[in-house]
């Protein structure tokens, strides 16, 4: 156990490992996100009030949700880099801030696109609406402080310490549509309770988010790859690999 | 010939309570010594309320609706302005490294940091605030309110402020980074103060605005100090 910790502190051993997951990752997720999607498109009964309208919850939810939960990993890794200082953390933290930019934008994107027909309006400023613009600024500014500090150990650092400051958001984003009487609809699932919609409705959902979380998990393995060759440019493991 | 202070291994080291008085008194005595970087915010904060009735409209109906949240923003914004200066005259002079090798917990003396950067800077917005409250057409009770929100959310900017202001020390381009990085932690604290002069007109309950608003204080209170002090050590190592 404590020999695996140790060894995932080594960036060249997790970019040859990172390297024989990655092909699974990508087949896995393609193919459960495909099938998710597919299925929920095309297949999936019409929702009795939404009309055929709510078919862009297989894309929005997934990405919400990824969004969320990618600010939190930045987070727990924040915390690694202050206490233990490893070097990976800090490398995932910036491989994947940009991709969870991207992610929440893509969240608000379609959350648009889907308020048009059911709300009548592309944007409102409602309570997840409006946390959801602040994670993204909130993603804008750990990109910023990032690219500022030239020196890498104390930009790690200082990230980390932004990525705690603004975790206190991913709260209010979950718990907003119950704190606050407002126009976005309660979250869709929950783990302790069973789904209140049809299982055709929910497993297609099911499917696409973990299907994205594989694609994620291959995503962030690419750029901690990138950003690890990188680093260690002068390396001679690297050299090695590049002169091949 | 010079007289050079003792240095510190010889010297007791002083209690806490002095201790911070100390700071506190030192950063009072600079800031009314640069007098001009005291009044530059609220100049600020006069200048921008005085763009909306300019910019939108004049019209007393529409003023007297949007005043509590022009005066909060404008706030904000001054706020903003100000906390650049929070630790960087004492970086520059190295002031900042000397606070850092105290004896007494770093968190304490970052707290009394912050303090008189409120004292300096939000006390006399909320001084302003009721002048500026009859110049939108508030009516008496939303500037009551108003200055209540202010008192308690004004604290919690210079708290959350004095984060981005440590983590941007020393960078070339830290006035615009450190309006990146804070402005969405301070959104919160926006929504619950306009919010209060909002439900207070309306003859709503306020309560629970007001128990959110102390609740951000508590938080930040207690935290903010923490994450301050890390920077702060982040940024004296880079340098």
């Amino acid at each position: 156990m404590w020999a695996f910790f140790h060894k995932l502190g080594s960036p060249k051993w997790f970019y040859g490992i990172a390297g024989r997951f990655m092909p699974w990752l990508l087949v896995s997720g393609l193919l459960l996100l495909g099938v998710g999607v597919v299925w929920g498109l095309a297949f999936a009964p019409q929702d009795y009030l939404q009309g055929n309208s709510y078919r862009i919850i297989f894309i929005h939810v997934p990405t919400a949700f990824l969004a969320q939960s990618v600010y939190v990993m930045m987070a727990a890794a924040g915390v690694i880099t202050l206490v233990w200082r490893m070097k990976l953390a800090d490398v995932f933290v910036k491989a994947v801030a940009p991709v969870g930019a991207v992610l929440t934008f893509l969240a608000l994107f379609t959350g648009a696109v889907w308020g048009k027909p059911t709300w009548g309006t592309w944007w409102i400023w409602d309570a997840r609406l409006t946390s959801m613009l602040i994670l993204l600024f909130l993603y804008f500014g750990v990109i910023a402080l990032g690219n500022a500090i030239a020196d890498e150990k104390s930009a790690a650092r200082a990230v980390a310490v932004l990525t705690l400051v603004g975790v206190v958001n991913i709260p209010i984003i979950k718990y907003s549509v119950e704190w606050w009487n407002t126009l976005h609809q309660p979250a869709t699932f929950k783990l302790t309770e069973k789904p209140s919609m049809p299982a055709e409705m929910w497993v297609p959902l099911l499917l696409s988010v973990l299907g994205l979380y594989l694609i994620f998990g291959w995503l962030a393995c690419l750029r901690m790859q990138t950003e690890i060759l990188h680093r260690e440019r002068r390396a001679r493991w690297v050299r090695e690999l590049v002169n091949v | 010939m010079l007289k050079l202070p003792r240095l510190t291994p010889r010297q007791e080291a002083l209690p806490i309570l002095p201790a911070c008085w100390a700071v506190l008194r030192r950063d009072l005595l600079s800031s009314i010594r640069r007098r001009q970087e005291l009044f530059n915010p609220l100049i600020f904060f006069v200048m921008v309320v005085a763009l909306f009735p300019l910019g939108v409209s004049p019209e007393a109906e529409f003023l007297r609706d949007a005043g509590a949240g022009i005066l909060w923003v404008a706030a904000l914004l001054s706020t903003l302005l100000s906390l650049d200066h929070l630790f960087r005259h004492d970086f520059e002079e190295g002031v900042l490294e000397q606070l850092l090798l105290q004896p007494q917990p770093l968190y304490l003396l970052v707290l009394t940091k912050v303090l008189g950067h409120w004292l300096v800077t939000g006390l006399p917005l909320i001084i302003m605030a009721p002048l500026l409250g009859v110049m939108v057409h508030l009516d008496g009770n939303s500037i009551a309110y108003l200055c209540l929100t202010l008192l308690l959310g004004t604290p919690v900017l210079s708290f959350i402020g004095a984060i981005g202001a440590a983590l941007t020390l020393g960078l070339r381009s830290a006035g615009i980074l450190l309006s990146l990085l804070i402005i969405p932690l301070y959104i919160p604290v926006l929504i619950f103060g306009t919010g209060t002069v909002m439900a207070a007109d309306e003859g709503l309950a306020i309560g629970s605005y007001l128990a959110l608003l102390g609740a951000l204080l508590v938080l930040a209170l207690t935290c903010a100090p923490f994450a301050t002090a890390a920077a702060l050590r982040i940024s004296v190592s880079n340098s």
